[in-house]
């Protein structure tokens, strides 16, 4: 039996890696999947607490994170193609419109 | 048709409101024909409504909904045609309809025709809505209605600088009495409690309202009422009112609008009996403008102002009849004077039109021949002012006088008879120099005289005849008879508080009255006909009155110290210190600190997504931190 702080170590270390991934990457894309990694963090530590008996609301809230990131990965994918297929990039250190 | 008398404002009212719609639409005849149209029918509707009144009703009614309902206080729209009502809508839209279809002919060859009707008819709306006010608050809006239109037409040429001043002129005077006039509106409605003048009038008669409050409404009221119709102090902007076309001169500052403060007086006149004080300043304000602005009239040489100054007179001789106590005859002597003194205005703007625009008496003479019309309605329109036995101006001035008499102000009666001869004297000296003697004019101008054409003349017979039989309605047959025919009929709206002279006296006093009419115009015969040289030297021999007169007893200019100049210096420092510095540097310096803001925020947003996200990341472990820890 795999004690449950293992779990949420786990999951700690997977979000750690996702924000450090976030920062240290400068494409749209990457850094795209270090959110997904993020979000997959939060769905372990979720699962994590439902590590016993008639503990399943959890998981419920986990199915509607995986719908909502499936939804968000559309959206998403194609925002991206669509800004590749007018600039000729996804380098984020080079969309800068937004600059005041 | 007499139960549709409150139509009789707002037929014109409507007629103005489409000519100032659809202006542009209308053709110069359309625009004319309409104008005319619409106060003829108003003309028609309030003789229907005057009929029935003769016939012996009281007062005709309507009550139109309420506008003004705040806690136990309410003003409505009701119009009441009543004998004082009668008489003046008569005057109002039977004076007007001349004046509308002379100014047809005259006002021919202006450029905006259309905006002259529509201002034309507004101003008899609001006039009729003055006259038929049941309510003081409802009279106010007529009385501040005329008063914009009487802005609006002298400024009517707004392209002479001179015109445009003229009208800012009248405007703003006219303000200060109205001022006055609003304080003591306030007056009565808080001490009466209700708005209708049988209600004031009311409160008054049966002392509900202190003689103290009474006197005190009553002279607000009447210094608005010296604003209106041009009385001492408040005289100053109607001779430079004469800057409008003539036809208005006639209609607005001559036989209607300035008398209106005449109408607000007799309308209240149970305020006014209820406090002798006010009536006593009445009295006086009236008996002395009568004879100063008479005397203002002997120095002027545009036709014009001579007309100006005598209207100011005039109007100074109808209150004193409000104020010995001879409310009707102060009535009389509006109607009568509402007939030859628009006779006057349009035959003087006749003989304008003959020479092409010109107004200084002392280009004029000789035109006595040349216009076979003009001449001798101008000629009955001067007779009647000056007061010469049976025609209209002799029996109205000689009931006013004959009251002052009677009731005991001699000093009154006094300057009322000095006036009377002042002002036989300076209308025929303004006969002989502009009809008699030799033709002065430029030489081109004296080419074109030409009598005018008949839409102008037609007017001019009509109102010559009325200023010479008009008087006759106040004849009484034998002296010290109870009351003449038209005293009569406004018995019950204007009860009598003055007395009649005994007759032997009556008698002595028209014969005073006669005789200063004829000492009048005899002596401007003396002077401009005789002896034409004796004007000169009487003016060389005493320079200091006769500046005195030509400057108007230099009231513009203790205006203009007194009044004009610190206002213009003090609205300048006003302008350069509070305006331009503290307001203007209010709203600069919050517009700049807030541009400042922006700058520097608009820093935070660099674009890069990793430093939103930084700030995410940070706001998220604060959050969390103070939540947890």
């Amino acid at each position: 039996m795999i004690p449950p702080l293992a779990f949420f170590v786990l999951a700690a270390v997977l979000f750690v890696l996702g924000v450090v991934a976030f920062f240290v990457k400068k494409d749209l894309l990457t850094q795209f999947m270090a959110v997904e990694v993020m979000l997959n963090a939060g769905n372990l530590a979720f699962l994590a607490l439902t590590a016993g008996p008639g503990r399943a609301n959890a998981q419920a809230i986990v199915l509607f994170v995986i719908a909502v990131a499936a939804a968000e990965a559309v959206v998403g994918l194609s925002v991206i193609v669509l800004v590749f297929r007018r600039r000729k990039s996804i380098r984020t250190d080079e969309l800068r419109d937004l600059k005041g | 048709m007499d139960r549709l008398f409150w139509l009789v404002p707002l037929v014109p009212g409507a007629s103005a409101l489409l000519l100032m719609l659809f202006g542009r639409r209308y053709s110069r005849r359309a625009a004319a024909w309409q104008a005319c149209g619409a106060v003829l029918v108003s003309f028609v509707l309030a003789a229907a409504a005057f009929a029935r009144l003769a016939g012996g009703q009281a007062a005709l009614e309507k009550v139109l909904p309420v506008w003004i309902s705040a806690g136990s206080f309410e003003a409505s729209f009701s119009l009441a045609f009543d004998r004082l009502a009668a008489v003046m809508a008569l005057v109002v839209t039977g004076v007007g309809s001349l004046v509308h279809v002379y100014s047809t002919s005259y006002m021919a060859d202006d450029k905006a025709p259309t905006r002259y009707f529509a201002f034309l008819n507004l101003f008899t709306f609001f006039m009729l809505v003055l006259v038929l006010a049941s309510d003081i608050v409802l009279m106010f809006v007529g009385w501040e209605g005329v008063g914009l239109c009487s802005y609006l037409l002298i400024g009517f040429w707004f392209d002479r600088p001179a015109a445009a001043r003229a009208g800012l002129k009248a405007f703003v005077v006219n303000r200060v009495g109205d001022a006055a006039f609003l304080v003591g509106l306030l007056v009565l409605l808080t001490q009466v409690g209700s708005s209708s003048f049988a209600a004031i009038n009311g409160a008054a008669r049966d002392g509900r309202l202190s003689a103290g409050l009474a006197t005190l409404a009553a002279i607000l009221l009447f210094a608005g009422a010296t604003g209106k119709s041009a009385q001492i102090p408040l005289h100053v902007w109607l001779p430079d009112a004469m800057e409008g076309p003539t036809p208005v001169s006639a209609l607005i500052h001559a036989a209607t609008m300035v008398t209106a403060g005449v109408y607000l007086v007799c309308r209240l006149n149970g305020l006014f009996a209820a406090s002798p004080a006010a009536s006593a300043v009445v009295a006086w304000v009236g008996a002395v403008t009568a004879a100063a602005a008479a005397a203002l009239a002997l120095v002027q040489n545009d036709i014009k102002r001579v007309l100006a100054y005598s209207t100011i007179s005039q109007i100074g001789y109808m209150f004193i009849g409000c104020g010995v106590g001879a409310t009707a005859a102060g009535l009389f002597h509006l109607t009568t004077h509402a007939f030859f003194k628009s006779l006057l205005f349009l035959a003087a703007g006749s003989v304008i039109h003959a020479l092409g625009g010109e107004q200084d008496m002392r280009r004029m003479g000789g035109l006595r021949r040349r216009l076979p019309l003009t001449f001798p309605a101008f000629l009955v329109g001067a007779l009647a002012i000056s007061g010469v036995p049976f025609l209209s101006g002799f029996f109205s001035k000689d009931a006013i006088l004959t009251s002052a008499f009677a009731g005991g102000h001699y000093v009154i009666y006094g300057l009322g008879l000095a006036a009377a001869v002042l002002t036989a004297f300076y209308m025929f000296r303004l006969v002989y120099l502009t009809f008699y003697g030799p033709a002065r004019m430029e030489p081109e101008a004296g080419l074109h005289i030409h009598e005018s054409p008949r839409a102008m003349t037609v007017p001019l017979i009509i109102l010559a005849v009325l200023a010479a039989v008009s008087g006759l309605v106040g004849l009484r047959v034998l002296p010290g008879e109870p009351a003449d025919l038209f005293g009569r009929f406004l018995e019950q709206v204007l009860p009598r508080t003055g007395r009649y002279p005994a007759p032997p006296t009556e008698i002595a006093l028209i014969l005073a009255a006669t005789a200063s009419a004829l000492l009048g115009i005899g002596l401007a015969f003396l002077f401009y006909r005789r002896s034409p040289g004796l004007p000169a030297r009487l003016a060389g021999r005493f320079p200091g009155a006769y500046r005195l007169l030509v400057n108007g007893y230099y009231v513009d200019a203790a205006y203009d110290a007194v009044v004009v100049r610190p206002l213009v210096k003090g609205a300048g420092w006003t302008y350069r210190n509070l305006d331009l510095r503290l307001i203007d540097g209010a709203l600069n310096g919050s517009a700049a600190g807030a541009d400042l803001a922006g700058r520097g925020l608009s820093a935070v947003q660099s674009g890069l997504v990793r430093d939103y996200a930084l700030a995410f990341l940070l706001g998220t472990v604060i959050f969390l931190g103070v939540v947890l820890l």
